[in-house]
């Protein structure tokens, strides 16, 4: 007998209810549930990084995360990022630096980069410096860049978003 | 400026960034089933019992198959057989039915409605294996039909009398460890029947989808034309995804027989254990020299471990390894003679530049122990030994994937001359500043650098499909796969350059057998060289066919027309023109512009078939920094330069390039399949099998060459997916070398910790480093 759990969460702002066993992971909740497959899993156990999402804020391993501990959760996945059919500034500069090839690892990457650029530019002193960026980068695996393209783009984007005035967008 | 050589944005780009992408597992069938894989927990053993009853009868579970089950004999044959070899003793079952061979191995599917229903139940399956001794050591493996699936021998003149007259002989042994292409994306398959016509769609075959397709029609006795093979985008292939594996026949025959969409995804630790390994190699090289350090002679002896099965690779990478090894340079006389050992371990196949990563790594280590013994400069060893410009094409009498090996054009010496002068100029060689006092002793620096030769373009064939639609818009359908290299935008150029249109017109397909039901896939460097050459005949008998049209139409003669950026116009006239939209509605059935007889359409197949590979060239440099207590390496610098002959996408090129290099410092360092002594796996999560991340790759500098156009193909192109990582094997070698001033080579890569604190005492205790005591000292 399945042990199944009403739950309800927020995916790209929009509210979701379903019932999922106590089991199963938040990744496959979205992915296979919810129909939300920009969410890849290329381990699952959370050494790649490529189901990382948002959650609360956080960037987390959704493969590590069961889907009722989301009940009640905002959660921000890579369908989320472009506005319309305009594609955000990070993801924009990833396409500018080469950042992808098979680009299955890149969603893990740009939630990723997307949770930590959103947290240091609250702290106005941060000047993102390449290391930093490197070691951010070094949480998730890819197998087809040598990470240079992505860590250029995370810094162009870093050094964008500081320039920008406050309040525009 | 042309589109051709223009670093355009990928055309792949804006879905993938997005999550809009569609890889295998991003697709599912209404009511479909998932299939889980029951694997042997043996290296080595006789199938005493294999109970599935408990798993039948778990909830949720549809159907359990073991081999009992199949009808007989799936056989999955060699796809890239060498002539003169008979492999069919050692092809692997689809399931195993009384002995197993390594562990990993399927022996039966549960089949349900949800994977972790499947998963609980593959637990049910109980498994009674009398377990054998698992052979591990390929050195060591009796001789015999049994162990030995082939033994090859690539060479030419008199290699003794090379050696019996030699002034000085130099020799190595080096081991390289097993690792492979290791994707992101896991394998995935999803079948899905249509029970009233016999047709399968099937999503997540790639690479070689015509070639697999045609096999899976074959083994289940149906037309080929039934089973259509869709494109999906692929999370990386590295020549491991995309080739027929016991799955690819499971997973649609599954479908079939139950009449039920069947889905299959893997997990990572069955990757690890199931997809094919590559490079495990022992060379035992030898050089002879003349007094000037002319190289007189080149003899490779080689143990080639392939695991517990042959499969659609055959012996090729072992074939391509002998071939190869001579590379750039002028071998009078040469002998390469491997041996193909059968070993309980995950079964082998290529990964990118398979054969040369290993073949290039010994040759270049050897190379540097020489340079010292004979007491020439490493670089100036190596341009004493590199064929000239002059000396090209040089035909060398050995044959590889069915092709005479001719090196075809390029100069050897300039590239090595331009990679050695960056790397200076970057200051590579530049010593860092020393350690002030109340500092802790400097690491130890090494210098490595490595030339080879890669192959591309291999034939027989591929074939394109160019059509224009009534909106104008331009399709080319290609029988190569997309991995992830970019290769719709490269044929997207091409085509575009053709045809004098925008490239944003262009919309390429690849991977889809019913579009393009002539492909030969993609591997082996051939994308952009065989398949761009045939996109690139397709698009021009396209534009010839719209001017003979736009001539009727225009009232011009065919000679007076030009094409101007999607139209075709009249020469003088800017105002008399027609647009590529018009042209095709022009070429439609009834239109006044046909004449009797004459087919309808704006499209054309073209064939382009080649008979050699041609061979690009590069040089490694990289820099590294060693710790001597822990045995740590670091990779400070890293240079590739690399001819291309022609590059459509500079931006790509580096891309793989870069990539390339990445892998390659996995190999080098870090990735090794490692078993205990009874042939339990020790890598099975990316714990254990590490592969480097961003904190272990340096930015790569790279020299794009185009100064060498390819001969053999119309947009003179060499491939350029291997170059990056065929000689990071040898080149870390050698700076690790470098760094601990070894009289002799390292002897196995990878260059793990622990072997490089070996490495560095043996070197302490030579007396060969003085930083090396000074180190110790310090400790």
């Amino acid at each position: 007998m399945k042990d199944t759990h009403a739950i309800c969460l927020t995916v790209n702002g929009r509210e979701h209810e379903l019932a999922v066993e106590a089991r199963r992971t938040l990744a496959d909740v979205l992915r296979h549930d919810l129909g939300y497959t920009g969410t890849h899993l290329g381990c699952e156990h959370g050494v790649c990084g490529a189901c990382t999402i948002i959650l609360d804020n956080a960037p987390v391993r959704a493969c590590l995360v069961f889907g009722v501990q989301a009940d009640g959760a905002e959660v921000r996945t890579v369908e989320g990022l472009a506005d319309g059919e305009q594609l955000s500034d990070l993801q924009q500069a990833f396409s500018d630096h080469h950042a992808l090839q098979c680009g299955f690892c890149t969603p893990g990457f740009l939630m990723l980069a997307e949770a930590y650029l959103a947290e240091a530019t609250d702290r106005e002193e941060d000047q993102l410096t390449e290391e930093q960026v490197r070691e951010l980068v070094a949480s998730n695996l890819c197998r087809c860049t040598g990470y240079q393209g992505i860590v250029e783009a995370v810094l162009a984007t870093a050094r964008t978003r500081r320039s920008r005035p406050k309040g525009a967008t | 400026m042309s589109v051709i050589g223009a670093r355009l944005p990928r055309k792949e780009d804006p879905r993938l960034l997005r999550g809009r992408g569609r890889f295998g597992d991003d697709i599912s069938a209404p009511g479909q089933l998932w299939a889980r894989i029951v694997r042997s927990p043996c290296a080595h053993g006789q199938v005493r019992g294999l109970d599935v009853t408990r798993a039948a009868k778990a909830a949720g579970v549809t159907k359990v198959v073991t081999a009992g089950d199949l009808p007989r004999g799936p056989v999955i044959p060699v796809r890239l057989a060498v002539p003169g070899t008979n492999l069919s003793d050692h092809l692997q079952p689809v399931l195993a039915r009384s002995t197993v061979r390594y562990v990993g191995e399927p022996l039966a599917v549960v089949v349900g409605e949800d994977p972790y229903a499947c998963e609980d139940a593959a637990e049910l399956v109980e498994v009674d294996i009398a377990e054998a001794p698992a052979a591990l050591d390929a050195r060591t493996a009796p001789a015999g039909h049994e162990n030995t699936a082939a033994e090859l021998t690539a060479g030419y003149g008199d290699i003794d009398a090379a050696f019996a007259g030699a002034r000085h002989v130099v020799r190595i042994d080096l081991a390289i460890g097993r690792h492979t292409g290791v994707p992101l994306e896991p394998r995935c398959l999803l079948a899905v029947p249509d029970p009233d016509t016999g047709a399968l769609d099937i999503f997540g075959m790639t690479k070689v989808p015509v070639f697999n397709r045609d096999l899976l029609a074959s083994l289940l006795g149906v037309d080929e034309t039934l089973i259509h093979v869709h494109a999906v985008d692929a999370g990386g292939g590295f020549g491991v995804r995309g080739e027929f594996y016991p799955e690819d026949f499971l997973i649609p025959w599954l479908a079939a027989t139950l009449a039920r969409p069947v889905k299959w995804a893997e997990d990572r630790a069955e990757h690890l254990t199931a997809v094919n390994h590559s490079r495990e190699q022992y060379h035992r090289i030898a050089a002879a020299f003349d007094a000037d350090g002319r190289i007189t002679g080149l003899d490779d002896d080689i143990t080639h471990d392939n695991g517990a099965y042959i499969r659609t690779h055959g012996v090729a990478v072992p074939e391509l390894t002998v071939a190869m090894l001579p590379g750039p340079y002028r071998v009078p006389a040469y002998r390469g003679r491997i041996r193909v050992v059968l070993t309980n371990k995950t079964p082998c196949g290529t990964y990118r530049a398979p054969g040369r990563f290993e073949g290039t790594a010994a040759r270049e280590h050897l190379l540097d122990v020489a340079a010292d013994q004979l007491g020439i400069d490493r670089i100036e060893l190596r341009r004493r030994n590199l064929l000239t410009a002059g000396e090209m094409p040089h035909e060398r009498p050995i044959k590889t994937l069915r092709t005479d090996l001719v090196l075809d054009v390029g100069d050897y010496p300039a590239l090595l001359a331009a990679a050695a002068g960056e790397a200076d100029r970057l200051g590579y060689r530049t010593p860092p500043d020393g350690a002030g006092p109340g500092q802790p002793a400097p690491r130890l620096r090494g210098f490595g650098l490595a030339m080879f030769v890669e192959k591309s373009g291999l034939g027989p064939q591929e074939t394109a499909d160019v059509t224009v639609s009534k909106s104008g818009a331009v399709h080319v359908y290609s029988g190569g796969t997309s991995m992830g290299q970019g290769i719709e935008t490269v044929l997207a150029q091409i085509a575009a350059a053709a045809l004098g249109v925008d490239p944003r017109t262009v919309h390429v397909t690849t991977g889809d057998t019913a579009a393009q039901p002539f492909g030969a896939g993609s591997w082996a460097s051939r994308s952009t060289v065989v398949g761009g050459s045939a996109v690139h005949q397709a698009a021009t008998a396209v534009r010839q066919r719209a001017v003979q049209l736009a001539a009727r139409m225009l009232e011009a003669g065919p000679g007076d027309l030009e094409v101007r950026s999607g139209y075709i116009g009249v020469r003088g006239d800017p105002s008399a023109q027609v647009g590529l939209a018009q042209i095709a509605r022009a070429a439609e059935p009834a239109s006044p512009y046909l004449e009797p007889g004459e087919p309808a359409g704006l499209s054309a197949r073209r064939r382009f078939e080649v008979s050699r590979m041609t061979y690009p060239y590069g040089a490694h440099v990289a820099v590294v920094e060693v710790d001597p207590g822990t045995g740590q390496v670091r990779v400070l610098r890293y240079l590739v330069a690399y001819e291309v002959g022609r590059a459509i996408n500079p931006m790509l090129v580096e891309g793989q390039l870069r990539g390339g290099v990445a892998q390659g410092i996995g190999g080098a360092l870090f990735e090794e399949f490692s078993y205990d002594d009874a042939g339990q796996p020790q890598a099975i999560s990316f714990i254990e099998y590490r592969m480097p991340t961003a904190a272990e790759v340096p930015p790569v500098d790279v020299i794009v060459s185009q100064d060498a156009p390819s001969p053999g193909n119309p947009l003179g192109v060499m491939g350029a997916g291997e170059g990056g990582i065929n000689a990071v094997g040898a080149t870390i070698a050698n700076a690790v070398r470098d760094a601990l001033g070894l009289a002799g080579g390292v002897g196995q890569l990878p260059l793990t910790p622990d072997r490089v604190r070996v490495l560095a005492e043996q070197a302490g205790r030579a007396g060969r480093h003085d930083a090396v005591s000074r180190e110790g000292g310090a400790a």
